[in-house]
C-alpha cells in the first residue's frame, strides 16, 4: 500500500475532501481506457478505530453521490441516505466509520466527463472513456488503499451501489468482511437497459448537448436531461405508490384547462423532478453512469456462472429486495442468493413489504431498518467491535 | 430448554440430539431462528436457514444467523447437492404443499435429513373425529380445519412408509408423548402411532448397492 505517497495530493475544501491520483497511477478501464490523473471527492462521517476494524464503504446509486448523511452542500437537502446514516442510527456514526466516495464518471468532484481532459485541456465530454462497474470498484479500491484501511466491515449500497458491492465481494473478497446489496442485480436487465437507453436518448435528441460539448459552447442540455429524469424517476416508485400520493388530483385548480399544461399533480411533481435533477447533474454524466449499468453483468467474468463470482467466500452477506420494486425485482435479488447459497457462503435474504417502489431502499422503512441494524450488529459481534456505546 | 406440555416446539431438544457436533446444518422453516441458536450454542455447527416470515428472518438476522426467506416448496430446488450434514425441516412438513418433493430435495441436499411432525394417528386425534365426528383440534394441532396452515396431515404410519418409497434409510425415530418423552425405543409401531403426538425422524439416503 502506498500510503499518502507523493504522487497522492490530499485536498479538503469547500467541495469536501478529494484525492488525486498522479498521471502514473492512473485507472485503466475495462474498456482500454485510461483516466489519469484520477480525482475522487469522498465524504467521512464517524472515526476510524485504532486497528481499522470499523470502516464501512457506502456506495451511492446512479445520481447520487459522496454526500450520503447530514446537509448535501449544494441541494442544501439532506443527503441520499440520511435516513439511515447517522448517530444511532443502522450505520451509526457514533460507532462506524462510514466512506462514501462519488463515482468515477460522477458529476460531484470525481474525475467524470465534465473534468478536464489534460490532452486537450478541455472537458472529456464523450472523449471520457466509458467506465464499468468495475472500474468505479478498482478506483474505490485506490481511494481504501489511500485512507490506509486493509478490510472494510462492510461494504453496503442500493441499486447501482448494490451492484457495487457485488463486484467489492467478488473482486476484492479477503477486503470485505461483511456486504449488503440491496435492490440490486448480478445483471442489467433488457427492460433496465431499455429505460437508460430512452433517458440517454433524450439527452441526445435535445440540440443544446451539441455532440456532448455543451460545457465548451456555454449551453446546457437541460430540457433532454429533464426529459431522462422524468421517465426514470417513474421507474423508481410504484403502481400504487403514485395512486396513492397523486391519483388523478389536479394541481391547484378544480378543473381541467384542455391545454398541456400540468393539471395533474403528477405531472407537475415529475417536472419539478426533472428542474431539479438538471441543477445539480451533468449530461454527459449520467450518459456514462447509466451505461456502465447497462454493461454490468457480473456472471459474464466468471464463465457465465455467478456463484464462481463468490467461490468460497468467507463474506457474510445480506440482501435486501422491496416487493414493490420492478425495476430490480425480487427475483432478481433470489438469484444472486442462489448463486451465494450454491457456493455455501454465509448469506441472509429478507423482502421487505414496501409499496414505495425501488426508491423504497432510500426512505425510512422500520423492518429494513430493523434487519440492517441487526445484520451490522451481529456482524460486529463476529468481528470483534467494541461497542463504545455501552 | 423447558419442557413445556403446552409448547408445540417440545421437539427441539431431541432433534438438537441427533445432530453431530461441528457439522453444517440447514434448518427450513426456522422460525425466529431457536433451534439453529440452540445447535450453534451447544452443537459448534455451521448454521443457516430458510423462513418464509419476514419477522422470523429479521429475528434471525439480528442474532446473526444466516437466514433466507423462503420455504421448503419454493426454494430447497435452488440449492446444490450435498451442501449440508443435516437439513432439518421441523413441524413443517404438514404445511407444505409438496411435502414429497420437500422430502426428496431434503435427502438430495443433506447427507441426513431430520423430520419432526404432529402425528395424525394420536389416539386423542382418532377419538375425536371417530367418537365426536368432528375434526381434530390439539395442543399440537390448535386450528380449527378452515384457518388451519396444516394441508398435509399424516401419521408416523404414513411417514413410514413414504420413507420407504423415497429409497430412504431411518438411522433413528422417537415419538414422543404430550411432554416431549420419547416412547420406550423398544415399544411396536403401533404403539408409537397411538401414543405419539409428535415424530422425530432421521433419515439416510440408502448407502448405494454393492
Amino acid at each position: 500500500m502506498t500510503n499518502f505517497s507523493h504522487a497522492q495530493q490530499e485536498q479538503s475544501g469547500s467541495a469536501g475532501k478529494t484525492v488525486t491520483f498522479s498521471s502514473e497511477q492512473g485507472l485503466l478501464t475495462d474498456g482500454g481506457g485510461a483516466i489519469a490523473p484520477l480525482t475522487l471527492a469522498y465524504e467521512t462521517y464517524g472515526k476510524l478505530n485504532e486497528n481499522k476494524s470499523n470502516a464501512i464503504l457506502l456506495c451511492h446509486a446512479l445520481t447520487g453521490d459522496q454526500y450520503a448523511a447530514g446537509i448535501h452542500p449544494v441541494t442544501g437537502k439532506t443527503g441520499w441516505w440520511d435516513a439511515m446514516v447517522g448517530p444511532g442510527k443502522p450505520f451509526d456514526t457514533d460507532r462506524y466509520f462510514i466512506i462514501c466516495s462519488n463515482v468515477v464518471g460522477g458529476c460531484m468532484g470525481s474525475t467524470g466527463p465534465a473534468s478536464i481532459n489534460p490532452r486537450s485541456n478541455k472537458p472529456y465530454g464523450l472523449d471520457f472513456p466509458v467506465v464499468t462497474i468495475r472500474d468505479m470498484v478498482r478506483a474505490q479500491s485506490m481511494l481504501i488503499d489511500h485512507l490506509g484501511i486493509d478490510t472494510l466491515f462492510c461494504v453496503a449500497g442500493g441499486s447501482m451501489g448494490g451492484m457495487q458491492v457485488l463486484q467489492w465481494a467478488a473482486s476484492y473478497p479477503q477486503r470485505v468482511f461483511s456486504a449488503m446489496p440491496i435492490a440490486t442485480a448480478a445483471k442489467h436487465s433488457a427492460q433496465n437497459i431499455a429505460f437508460h437507453e430512452v433517458g440517454r436518448q433524450a439527452v441526445m435528441a435535445d440540440p443544446d448537448w451539441r455532440g456532448g460539448r455543451y460545457l465548451e459552447q456555454g449551453v446546457r442540455p437541460e430540457k433532454g436531461l429533464a426529459v431522462a429524469r422524468m421517465s426514470a424517476h417513474i421507474t423508481y416508485l410504484s403502481e400504487a405508490a403514485l395512486q396513492r400520493k397523486f391519483g388523478r388530483k389536479l394541481q391547484d385548480r378544480s378543473a381541467p384547462t384542455f391545454s398541456f399544461d400540468a393539471d395533474f399533480q403528477i405531472e407537475n411533481y415529475l417536472r419539478y423532478q426533472g428542474l431539479a435533477f438538471v441543477e445539480r447533474f451533468d449530461a454527459n454524466s449520467y450518459l456514462f453512469v447509466t451505461r456502465a449499468c447497462d454493461y454490468f453483468d457480473l456472471a459474464a467474468d466468471y464463465g457465465g456462472v455467478l456463484a464462481r463470482a463468490f467461490k468460497e467466500t468467507k463474506t457474510r452477506f445480506c440482501v435486501v429486495a422491496f416487493d414493490s420494486d420492478w425495476l430490480y425485482p425480487t427475483s432478481d435479488s433470489r438469484s444472486i442468493v442462489h448463486a451465494l447459497n450454491a457456493g455455501g457462503a454465509s448469506v441472509s435474504f429478507v423482502e421487505i413489504e414496501s409499496d414505495k417502489g425501488h426508491d423504497a431502499f432510500l426512505l425510512h422503512e422500520p423492518m429494513f431498518n430493523a434487519t440492517t441494524r441487526g445484520f451490522l450488529e451481529s456482524a460486529a459481534a463476529a468481528r470483534g467491535l467494541r461497542d463504545s456505546r455501552k | 430448554m423447558k419442557q413445556d406440555p403446552h409448547n408445540p416446539r417440545l421437539d427441539l431438544d431431541v432433534i438438537a440430539d441427533l445432530v453431530t457436533p461441528g457439522s453444517r446444518v440447514l434448518d427450513v422453516g426456522c422460525g425466529d431462528g431457536a433451534l439453529l441458536q440452540l445447535l450453534a450454542q451447544t452443537k459448534n455447527v455451521d448454521g443457516r436457514g430458510v423462513e418464509l416470515s419476514q419477522s422470523g428472518v429479521n429475528e434471525c438476522v439480528a442474532k446473526g444467523l444466516s437466514v433466507i426467506q423462503g420455504d421448503a416448496d419454493t426454494d430447497l430446488a435452488d440449492y446444490p447437492d450435498d451442501g449440508f450434514d443435516y437439513v432439518i425441516l421441523s413441524q413443517t412438513l404438514q404445511a407444505t404443499r409438496r411435502p414429497r418433493e420437500a422430502l426428496r430435495n431434503m435427502l438430495r441436499i443433506g447427507r441426513h435429513a431430520i423430520v419432526s411432525f404432529p402425528n395424525f394417528g394420536h389416539w386423542r386425534v382418532r377419538t375425536q373425529l371417530a367418537i365426536k365426528g368432528r375434526m381434530p383440534v390439539t395442543g399440537n394441532l390448535a386450528n380449527s380445519w378452515h384457518d388451519t396452515p396444516n394441508i398435509h396431515l399424516c401419521t408416523i404410519r404414513d411417514f413410514v412408509e413414504l420413507v420407504d418409497e423415497l429409497g430412504a434409510h431411518i438411522a433413528h425415530g422417537a415419538a414422543l408423548d404430550r411432554y416431549g418423552s420419547p416412547i420406550r425405543v423398544n415399544a411396536p409401531w403401533w404403539i408409537w402411532n397411538l401414543m405419539g403426538e409428535q415424530a422425530v425422524f432421521l433419515l439416510e439416503r440408502r448407502a448405494p448397492q454393492k
